[in-house]
């Protein structure tokens, strides 16, 4: 089934070596990560080295080679982020979830993540739970948030 | 879609649009942009559509979701016109109110009008709030008006007819002239001069050119560029079209870094858009002037907002820069001429052409040119975009635009220019904001962010945040940068962990000189910009954490002490129950002390206490 989609994104792509992190982008968006057997096709189809592929594969900070847990957790660090007290709530998560930014929690249910500005500045701190945007967001609120997750609630009763 | 051959049929096509509109009596304007997003903009959207299907009104209201109008900090932001209501902080229970009061009898909803917090004077028009009002908002202001995702509403405010216009009345070279009399400078940070980039690429030798849009704003804190790719993605597309025509490039790309996934969907849509009516692709408008667009994607490097390591990941490579011997103008992507501009670079493009390089160099101060967007952001009330004439001052921006600090702690400083760029301390507020005199203060215009820094923000801590940032983001292509920049954060990360001696100060000096002297690109070159001003302007910040092992700002985690204050605590429990690690004891209605061994310093009471009794020495 990956090697079906690998051929079928990389057809979207017309073929192009150009579009290779485009054509990463559309794998891992299906599977949530780049799985190695999805690389490996990439390679063989473009004629790539599979050293080039992983090269471009973990240069780019938004490509993961571990898969996602249920529950994505996406910290914003920029400066204004940074000064409105970020550190704070990533110091409250990783001291609840016990992993560290770009793992993965041992019964899959949370990934976390920071990026370094997300250009929503103006409501930071800023933290992105399974694709919405929170803005204001405080130590409290994060570990509100957390909870909420790991008893199986909607987000939408979080937030 | 139609698909316009002539400027004639392109304006056809704008009175039919606006003669559609005609039936409506009210049209409702609601924020869809990233900033109201967080706040749920999408809710108050649907409640609308709700209302105004149950109260029959469809034929009557027009519902447009716009782009980003700068205010985030109060959104969602709602404008009612032919009005001209503005209401903030709209949520979706208040859909209904606005309905039946403002559109059906006409009457205004005090409540939600901004309301000046010191004079406590309300607004119904955003052009009298003070946040506005000092602005000059040239390319901003479209975006309020237009549903990004409907090439219509771009088209219905005069859109494509400067270019349509440029390409019938004007030769290639007459626009690079125009260009070249605004004295417009690239928006992207190094403000080079737009005219001359363009000329250059033009003489240059090879077939075929392209143009690039820089929309890989990584610079932390600034969204200008994301502002208006997503909120009026054709401004820039009719930009595109001008500088191609002009350089003579037949392909162009938009690269929109990972990041800002409603842009660069905003974007594709409006490619896809411009090519269905002809106005991209082969023979445009008749001319025999081809030219289409691609959209490309980032992976999340703040390194490729560089140019050339843009160029790398646009071919499908790791986004490593090279040595700029030879210009991209010369040999650029696929070794060809390239010219590459910032996404507000090319928004003023369209209107230059259209009111003159006169006009346009009538504003600003006498080398820096027309307005520029600055996202104020930070230890500020007003937070947001705004959009001002070059040279206004930093005080007008912070404190009359932005009303002065948000926590009543004073502010010291603001930081410009992302990582490349520095802190500028208060007492320099009444500094002209233009390119060279931001430069002159060791800091830069950068792509526009602006961190306003209060009393409460540690500089050592800013400046390690930096250095950090940068060793994380350089790409390890040169030396310098890749280990320079680590011991440089090393030596930071001592100081602010006590640990550091006075001889770190002389170290990090020498360190910054030969990391800007000897990396090979713009990233390594300006990485110690923030360290070196923060050094320059706030020296007794270092020496306290160097000689007394102290934070003046209480943030610095191994400096600090959390305590309460007897005199001031209620007992109310509320900082006991809110510690992650019950370090806080006392009974009910007693003064709560603290246990230094278990405090994590998390400062989670400080948060919560409603008498302010947490303090930190």
């Amino acid at each position: 089934m990956v090697s079906d989609y690998v051929e079928k994104v990389i057809k979207q792509h017309q073929n192009k070596k150009t579009a290779l992190i485009s054509i990463l982008h559309d794998i891992q968006k299906k599977f949530s990560f780049l799985p190695e057997e999805a690389l490996k096709k990439v390679a063989s189809t473009l004629s790539m080295d599979i050293n080039d592929i992983y090269g471009v594969a973990t240069f780019y900070r938004a490509f993961t080679l571990i898969p996602k847990g249920k529950h994505s957790i996406t910290l914003c660090l920029g400066t204004a982020c940074h000064v409105r007290g970020g550190p704070k709530i990533l110091r409250e998560i990783k001291n609840l979830l016990k992993i560290e930014p770009g793992q993965t929690t041992g019964d899959k249910k949370f990934s976390l993540d920071v990026v370094n500005c997300l250009g929503a500045c103006a409501v930071g701190p800023v933290m992105i739970v399974d694709g919405k945007i929170c803005g204001e967001m405080n130590p409290f609120k994060a570990k509100k948030v957390i909870e909420k997750l790991s008893q199986n609630k909607k987000r939408e009763r979080v937030i | 879609m139609r698909r316009i051959k002539s400027l004639s049929e392109l304006e056809r096509w704008r009175q039919d649009i606006l003669g559609q509109r005609a039936q409506y009596d009210t049209t409702i304007y609601v924020c869809g942009g990233t900033g109201c997003q967080a706040y749920d903009c999408q809710k108050v959207k649907a409640a609308f559509q709700r209302e105004i299907k149950e109260k029959r009104l469809e034929a009557k209201v027009s519902l447009k979701i716009t782009g980003c109008p700068g205010f985030c900090e109060r959104g969602p932001l709602v404008t009612i016109q032919p009005q001209n209501i503005f209401y903030q902080k709209v949520k979706p229970l208040d859909v209904p109110q606005i309905v039946s009061e403002t559109i059906e009898k006409k009457r205004m909803i005090e409540h939600l009008l901004f309301e000046d917090p010191k004079s406590h004077q309300k607004f119904a028009r955003a052009s009298d709030i003070p946040f506005y009002k000092p602005q000059m908002r040239l390319i901003l202001s479209q975006n309020e008006l237009i549903d990004p995702n409907r090439m219509e509403d771009y088209v219905a405010i005069g859109g494509y007819q400067t270019f349509a216009k440029a390409i019938s009345k004007m030769s290639p070279i007459e626009i690079i002239e125009e260009i070249k009399k605004s004295g417009l400078r690239g928006r992207g940070g190094a403000g080079f001069p737009t005219g001359k980039k363009w000329a250059d690429c033009r003489k240059a030798q090879g077939d075929p050119k392209f143009i690039i849009c820089n929309c890989d704003e990584g610079d932390p804190g600034a969204f200008m560029d994301r502002a208006l790719l997503e909120g009026n993605p054709h401004l820039i597309i009719e930009g595109m079209l001008i500088g191609a025509y002009a350089i003579g490039a037949r392909q162009g790309f938009i690269y929109v870094r990972h990041e800002y996934p409603l842009a660069y969907k905003n974007a594709e849509l409006a490619i896809k858009q411009t090519r269905r009516a002809g106005l991209l692709g082969q023979n445009i408008l008749g001319s025999g002037f081809d030219f289409d667009l691609e959209i490309a994607q980032g992976g999340g490097a703040f390194v490729c907002g560089e140019s050339t390591a843009l160029i790398a990941s646009i071919e499908g490579r790791a986004g490593e820069p090279r040595g700029k011997q030879i210009h991209t103008v010369e040999q650029g992507l696929w070794g060809k001429p390239t010219n590459i501009n910032n996404v507000e670079t090319w928004a003023d493009v369209p209107l230059i052409i259209q009111k003159g390089s006169a006009w346009f160099s009538s504003i600003g101060t006498e080398k820096s040119k027309g307005t520029k967007i600055f996202s104020l952001v930070g230890k500020v009330k007003n937070t947001g975009l705004v959009e001002v004439p070059m040279g206004i001052t930093l005080k007008e921006i912070i404190y009359d635009i932005g009303g002065g600090p948000k926590d009543g702690k004073p502010i010291k400083a603001v930081q410009t220019g992302g990582p490349s760029g520095g802190c500028i301390p208060a007492s320099l507020f009444d500094l002209p904001v233009d390119f060279d005199s931001l430069k002159e203060a060791g800091s830069m215009m950068g792509s526009g962010g602006m961190i306003v820094l209060d009393e409460a923000t540690c500089m050592v801590d800013v400046a390690k945040y930096f250095i950090h940032f940068l060793q994380e983001e350089s790409c390890g292509k040169c030396l310098p940068c890749r280990e320079g920049l680590k011991r440089m954060g090393q030596i930071l990360s001592n100081i602010t962990e006590g640990k550091g001696d006075e001889k770190d100060l002389i170290l990090l000096e020498e360190l910054a000189e030969v990391v800007a002297d000897t990396s090979l690109c713009g990233l390594g070159k300006t990485a110690p910009n923030p360290v070196l001003t923060a050094m320059r302007y706030f020296r007794p910040e270092f020496e306290a954490h160097l000689k007394e092992k102290r934070c003046p700002a209480g943030v610095c985690i191994a400096l600090i002490q959390y305590s309460i204050s007897e005199a001031d605590c209620s007992g109310c429990g509320a900082c006991a129950k809110i510690c992650p690690t019950q370090a806080i004891l006392g009974e009910k209605k007693k003064a709560h002390r603290i246990i230094p061994e278990l405090c994590l310093k998390c400062g989670s009471c400080k948060d919560i206490c409603p008498e302010k009794a947490i303090m930190i020495q």
